[in-house]
């Protein structure tokens, strides 16, 4: 019975943790189906994301549910500046350049962070009471901040996919990304298509960054071992497929909390990484969604 | 990070310029700390403490310590105690080659430092080498007692120690309450630290006849703690032990809470009692207990410790924390050696720190007071206290002496409070 009720318990955590994952994933796939670039400071963006949730709610008072509706756009436009102002230039350049990029502005991003805010550890304020606290299903308990991260991611996600499948920049964007030279033929902005691209990525990395804010504690590093995470479900999921990090996402964060329960907690993110390396082994371009 | 540097850089620079102003009349001793990195704002703390060391030494002060009413060392004409400081980065390398700095160029006749164990270690070779002095307030591992040093002392308890005060305050507790505390789960991080604090409690869980129903360990920085906690859950343990740094202590306490998981005890290493810990989690930190080696609640036991936090309150602008207390012992036990010796003559200053003998009043931490043992180095007389989280502040509860409330048995359940 208790093994059933913990079985049910690692099933549940872990699902609700997949669904962050996913949108923390998508972001990134994004930006590397459309524009070919890695975006190694991708936990970065997801570290900004919860210092603004946690600033919104210690400056104005806004919980971090209310917060996100102004931290996406702003995301946004910060997604769109950076691209301007840096991604811009080394769309052309070499691999090995892009990567050192986008590198070294994860690197920039953190130690800001460190030197502004310090290193020190802090939790968001709750100020909707209503969000906090947690319920038990038979024997199974699940934060509802944990609950509301992933429902919220799901929205998140399900609005990201809406823009790319089913709107005229999303079919621009789906344009760029199959043959970007055709794009610009049938007249497509490649500029502004990628510019978009990116302030999409950041502002859903962003989002799954506020959401986690709600449980998770803040602090400069904190976006790195979420951004492994994310290139393991990335490549699990195919690089550039939104409907692969959408499972992905949802494998990863099952397969952690089961191998942690049933296994050992201390290798869980060894299971993690090994089933990705299985995936790279078998379908080494595509992973399990990719074209 | 870079302004950091510069700042520490001018400070030096300033320091070494202004002791040679008076070059005279100083003794110069190096301290190296982890100034820059992620261990940035904890080194500011020890720095803090050996400044108002420094300070008591060097000035008058109107309360009973030591040197508190002299300027100076006075059996070296009131020669004047100047630290040099030096950044380790958090770094063994670095701690390394600063120390070797230190002492070839800038001429120390001791060395203080360097938090992370894994530093003092490297940085107390050099010292070894060459053979000066080398006080340690302020690291933990076991270890660095055991490699039979000539030149190494330690004020600090270490974690050996700690495990074994844990399990004396458990019978305690069994013998307070009546209650069966057998049933143990030892959680802890998978590096260097979690893993040696877990060794030595699982080996006195032998000895003491303690069941050890679960032996968890978890990657630090885990993303979700989930499935730990739902194998804690099903081992149903009395007691939780944890070894884990405030990161993942505040996800577990959060996590407990979610799950619902309150064991009788849940006793913990020095994480809980890192400010940003109860910043974090509020009132979900009370109960639990966790081990200090200095508490603040302790000037009821010592009224001396009031004043001097008042003085620190004054100069820094800050609370004096447990680390700032452990760093402050050092440049107080050099002092003291470096007076009696009455030169400063490497061995001459050897000697005398081996005949260190200061009463407990002169210590801020709880202990009777500060004796080396000549073979390892370490303060014989050190220990730890265990404090319980209540009402969001610290209170010691063990060992009894300096017990200043009672504690809460057994860990309340989370919808009780």
């Amino acid at each position: 019975m208790l093994v059933n009720v913990g079985l049910v318990q690692a099933l549940m955590s872990g699902l609700l943790m997949g669904f962050v994952y996913s949108l923390i994933a998508l972001g990134l796939s994004l930006i590397y189906g459309v524009m070919d670039v890695v975006n190694f400071a991708h936990g970065e963006f997801l570290m900004l994301g919860m210092f603004l949730a946690y600033w919104f709610s210690v400056l104005f008072r806004l919980d971090p549910l209310i917060a996100i509706f102004i931290i996406i756009p702003v995301l946004f436009l910060v997604g769109v500046g950076i691209y301007k102002g840096l991604i811009k230039r080394i769309l052309n350049g070499t691999r090995i350049s892009q990567i050192l990029t986008t590198f070294g502005l994860s690197v920039f991003m953190a130690n800001m962070a460190m030197f502004l805010w310090t290193p020190n550890y802090r939790l968001a304020e709750r100020h909707l009471t209503s969000t906090t606290g947690d319920l038990s299903i038979f024997g199974v308990y699940l934060g509802v901040p944990e609950l509301i991260a992933s429902v919220g991611s799901i929205l998140v996600f399900a609005f990201a996919y809406y823009l790319i499948r089913f709107t005229r920049t999303g079919r621009a964007i789906q344009a760029t990304s199959i043959d970007s030279e055709g794009a610009r033929l049938v007249g497509i902005n490649i500029d502004n298509i990628y510019a978009i691209t990116f302030g999409l990525g950041i502002s859903c990395v962003g989002a799954a960054g506020v959401l986690l804010a709600t449980f998770y504690y803040i602090f400069p590093y904190v976006g790195t071992f979420f951004s492994m995470i994310a290139f393991a479900t990335v490549a699990l999921g195919g690089f550039g497929s939104v409907e692969g990090s959408f499972v992905a996402g949802i494998l990863i964060g099952i397969i952690e909390s089961l191998g942690g329960f049933f296994i050992s907690p201390a290798v869980k993110y060894a299971i993690v990484f090994m089933t990705y390396m299985v995936v790279i082994i078998l379908r080494p371009a595509t992973g399990l969604f990719g074209w | 990070m870079k302004k950091g540097i510069v700042v520490v850089c001018t400070l030096a620079l300033v320091l070494a310029l202004g002791g040679m102003a008076f070059a005279e009349n100083v003794i110069k001793i190096g301290a190296i700390y982890p100034f820059t990195g992620p261990m940035a704002g904890t080194a500011q703390m020890l720095k803090d403490g050996v400044e108002m060391a420094v300070d008591i030494i060097n000035n008058k002060y109107d309360f009973d310590f030591l040197f508190a009413d002299t300027e100076g060392l006075p059996n070296l004409g009131g020669a004047k105690i100047e630290i040099i400081w030096a950044d380790s980065a958090g770094d063994p390398k670095t701690g390394m080659s600063e120390a070797e700095r230190l002492i070839t160029s800038e001429g120390v006749v001791a060395l203080i430092g360097c938090y992370q164990s894994s530093v003092t270690k490297t940085a107390s070779q050099v010292a070894e080498r060459y053979g000066i002095p080398f006080v340690n307030g302020d690291s933990s591992s076991p270890q660095l007692t055991e490699r039979n040093f000539k030149w190494f002392f330690r004020t600090d308890p270490h974690d050996g120690l700690y495990a074994r005060q844990q399990f004396e305050h458990l019978i305690e507790l069994e013998k307070q309450t009546g209650e069966s505390l057998r049933r143990l789960a030892i959680v802890y991080e998978n590096t260097e630290f979690g893993s040696q604090v877990a060794r030595a409690q699982e080996a006195l869980a032998k000895e003491y006849g303690f069941q050890v129903v679960e032996k968890l360990a978890y990657t630090t920085g885990a993303t979700s703690l989930n499935s730990e906690v739902t194998r804690l859950m099903a081992s149903k343990p009395d007691v939780v032990l944890m070894a884990a740094y405030i990161s993942d202590q505040i996800l577990f306490t959060k996590t407990f809470k979610t799950m619902r998981f309150a064991p009788k005890v849940w006793h913990n290493t020095a994480a809980p009692g890192e400010p940003d810990f109860l910043k974090s989690v509020g009132d979900d930190g009370n109960y639990l207990f966790l081990r200090q080696g200095f508490c603040a609640d302790q000037v009821v036991n010592k009224p001396v410790i009031g004043q001097i936090l008042e003085e620190f309150r004054n100069k820094f602008g800050q609370e004096m924390l447990a680390d700032a207390v452990r760093s402050f012992h050092a440049p107080i036990v050099l002092a003291d050696a470096i007076n009696r010796a009455g030169s400063t003559d490497p061995e001459a200053i050897r000697q005398a720190l081996l005949e260190t003998d200061i009463p407990g009043d002169y210590c801020l931490s709880p202990w009777e007071g500060i004796k080396f043992d000549p073979e390892t180095g370490q303060n014989i007389h050190s220990q730890y206290i265990i404090c319980q989280i209540q009402d969001q502040d610290f209170y010691t509860v063990f060992p009894s002496e300096f017990a200043t409330r009672e504690p809460v048995f057994p860990f309340p359940s989370w919808d009780d409070r």
